[in-house]
């Protein structure tokens, strides 16, 4: 049998340097974007009394979430003993971190007053999950980053796979928290349902693992190295049936909603008639993040078509995107009912009426910044960490890598 | 005494002993009593009084919105400028408003109800359950408030909140009023007009506003005191919270809707 053997990933210096500089180029626009609201105020984005999550918590939730299902891959390896996966545990700790810290990274310079950091950091709430999430947050970067150095240094082998139970726990704890979020929100009704933790958590399986996938084909790609083929099929399998169950939670959301009585509006809302978020969810979320990808990922035809898995993995993100849009912006869109069986005839707030929201250009700059903050992390972690395997070709018959 | 010894009776390490015991009591007693003093000026309200307010929608009249117009000269609201540039719509939606008038229909009677909304100063309020930095807070006499120094913006508690009530102050703040202090990229609400409950005063900007206006739709007071007009006047009427559903008990409750 052939020993796995990781290496830094090198690759000729101006492909890397220019695409790191084309990375930190991003982060600059988006640091500028950040200073710029935040020196303004936000009366210069699109967000509003109405609308108080904007944009940017889009992108953070997203990256968020997919961030602890990026971890997956390494649970799968050391948790649960997948063999084709242990080579790649290395590289999904280190995307895990990545893309956390591009999430906190943009929910961070969101807020009102992001110089007060040492505040949400010392000053804690404990029946606010916000501030669980907080101690999830930073927890997740010390567990993950004691499981990358058990995978990567042999004396501390025997940790591995304590340390990988502990991260796989940490992990569910923590989408659970950030389901949560949505889940406990009582006061309105697009929210206010436990099955937000658990369906966040089977978004994170999808999108981190749609992340792994694009990341890892490019970083192969990049670096010249080769990926075998029975490998790309297995988390092309896996990847389907996340998908899938990603719908399936969907489904059951939307049914449960429209069995009470008192959700029909909302669910008109987001199924029916609610313009922008209507089509988001059926265009973006249903066909562009599920059923197309579903369609590439087991249609014969694309059986072993890289193309198919690449442009699959970036659909499901492009519609796990549309799907969080959808939870955040839609569900703050969709008037509280403050007053059942009557209708709002005047008021100055907004009561009774569809919010209107408007993204600006700075707020986007700014989510684009988050995911560049997370690949530029996962680029320079790459390549001076040996996370990723010389070779990742099909072990031989009876082998396991 | 059995043994022969020319000491005193109290030997020395006693009285060293106790001397340092008392000097240390006489130099730290004041200190302890001072700071009991404080610890009951740093309460500074009790929970034996709870504020509360109720409003008769019969008698808030259309198209009046005096308790609007009072709470914005008393908190300050009408000291914040428009930003330049910001289009109509959107300085509606991001403007503060502790307090708005609202004009309803009944869908089935079409009965015309006028009331105020504000915040409701839950007895349980989910934006201080939201709240990450404690920010947000209950006092010990029923007003609900944002520490204006702990609060992150993160705006958490507006999405919790069931009434709508709370504001962000999304542009540079110019000029403000020293009771009601206000900053960018914090989140605030209606207080009761703590302001004037602090100095000693028992009434709201809006309640005075409403009672020159010759309405007296609104009713201000110690819901826990059972003399108290509102006290008496809960106990007398039919008087119902919005969103009673959530069980929040709150300090606001409408009469007539």
């Amino acid at each position: 049998m052939k020993k796995m053997q990781y290496r830094e990933l090198y690759c000729s210096s101006p492909r890397y340097w220019g695409g790191l500089a084309f990375l930190l180029f991003i982060i600059l626009v988006g640091m500028g974007a950040a200073f710029f609201m935040e020196h303004n105020g936000h009366f210069v984005t699109g967000m509003s009394n109405q609308i108080v999550w904007g944009l940017p918590h889009v992108f953070a939730i997203f990256l968020i979430v997919a961030a602890s299902g990026a971890l997956n891959v390494a649970s799968i390896g050391s948790v649960f003993g997948g063999p084709m996966y242990k080579p790649l545990g290395r590289f999904s700790g280190l995307l895990s971190i990545g893309l956390l810290a591009g999430g906190l990274v943009v929910l961070l310079l969101d807020l009102g007053r992001p110089d007060r950091l040492i505040v949400a950091m010392t000053t804690y709430n404990f029946k606010s999950i916000f501030a669980w999430n907080i101690i999830l947050y930073t927890g997740f970067f010390t567990i993950v980053g004691l499981y990358l150095w058990a995978m990567m240094d042999r004396k501390f082998a025997q940790y591995k796979r304590p340390i990988g139970f502990a991260a796989f726990f940490w992990r569910l704890a923590l989408t659970t928290g950030t389901g949560s979020i949505f889940g406990f929100l009582v006061a309105r009704e697009a929210y206010d349902a436990a099955i937000m933790a658990p369906m966040f958590i089977i978004m994170s399986f999808s999108y981190g693992l749609a992340f792994f996938i694009i990341t890892l084909m490019a970083a192969y790609w990049w670096a010249d190295r080769t990926i075998g083929e029975l490998r790309l099929a297995k988390l092309k399998n896996l990847l389907g049936v996340f998908v899938g169950a990603v719908l399936y939670f969907a489904l059951v959301y939307h049914l449960t909603n429209l069995y009470v009585t008192q959700h029909h509006g909302v669910e008109r809302f987001i199924l029916l008639d609610g313009g922008i978020y209507t089509s988001l969810f059926w265009i973006g979320q249903v066909v562009i993040g599920g059923i197309i990808p579903l369609f590439l990922l087991y249609s014969p035809a694309f059986g072993h078509s890289r193309l198919a898995l690449a442009v699959a993995s970036l659909m499901v993100l492009v519609g796990g995107f549309f799907q969080v849009y959808v939870i955040v912006i839609g569900g703050q869109a969709f008037p509280m009912n403050l007053f059942p069986g009557k209708e709002v005839l005047e008021s100055s707030f907004f009561d009774g009426v569809v919010a209107a929201y408007t993204p600006s250009l700075a707020e986007a700059l700014l989510g684009i910044a988050g995911v560049a903050v997370a690949m530029t992390l996962v680029a320079i972690g790459a390549r001076m960490l040996r996370v990723l395997p010389e070779s990742l070709e099909d072990p031989a018959e009876g082998d396991c890598a | 005494m059995s043994h022969n010894s020319d000491q005193p009776d109290l030997r020395r390490r006693d009285f060293i002993g106790k001397t340092v015991l008392a000097a240390g009591a006489a130099s730290i007693a004041p200190g302890v009593m001072l700071t009991m003093a404080n610890a009951g000026s740093d309460e500074g309200v009790s929970s034996k009084v709870r504020w509360g307010m109720l409003i008769d929608t019969n008698k808030c009249a259309d198209g009046c919105s005096a308790c609007v117009a009072a709470c914005n000269q008393e908190n300050g609201i009408d000291l914040i400028e428009r930003p330049a540039g910001q289009s109509d719509a959107m300085w509606d939606a991001q403007r503060p408003q502790w307090v708005r008038k609202v004009k309803l229909k009944d869908n089935l009677t079409g009965e015309i109800t006028n009331l105020p909304m504000m915040c409701q100063h839950c007895e349980h309020p989910p934006c201080v359950d939201v709240c990450p930095t404690g920010a947000s807070f209950k006092r010990a006499d029923g007003l609900v408030l944002v520490d204006r120094h702990t609060c992150i913006g993160c705006r958490y508690c507006m999405m919790a909140c069931p009434y709508k009530a709370r504001s962000f102050i999304h542009q540079d703040v110019a000029s403000q009023r020293t009771g009601t202090p206000r900053g960018k990229g914090c989140v605030e609400s209606c207080t009761l007009c703590v302001q004037r409950l602090d100095a000693g005063d028992q009434t709201t900007a809006c309640q005075d506003a409403c009672n020159r206006e010759g309405h007296q739709a609104i009713l201000f007071g110690d819901l826990k005191n059972p003399d108290s007009e509102i006290a008496r006047a809960l106990k007398a009427y039919h008087s119902r919270q919005i969103r009673a559903d959530l069980e929040l008990n709150t300090g606001v409750r409408y009469t007539n809707i």
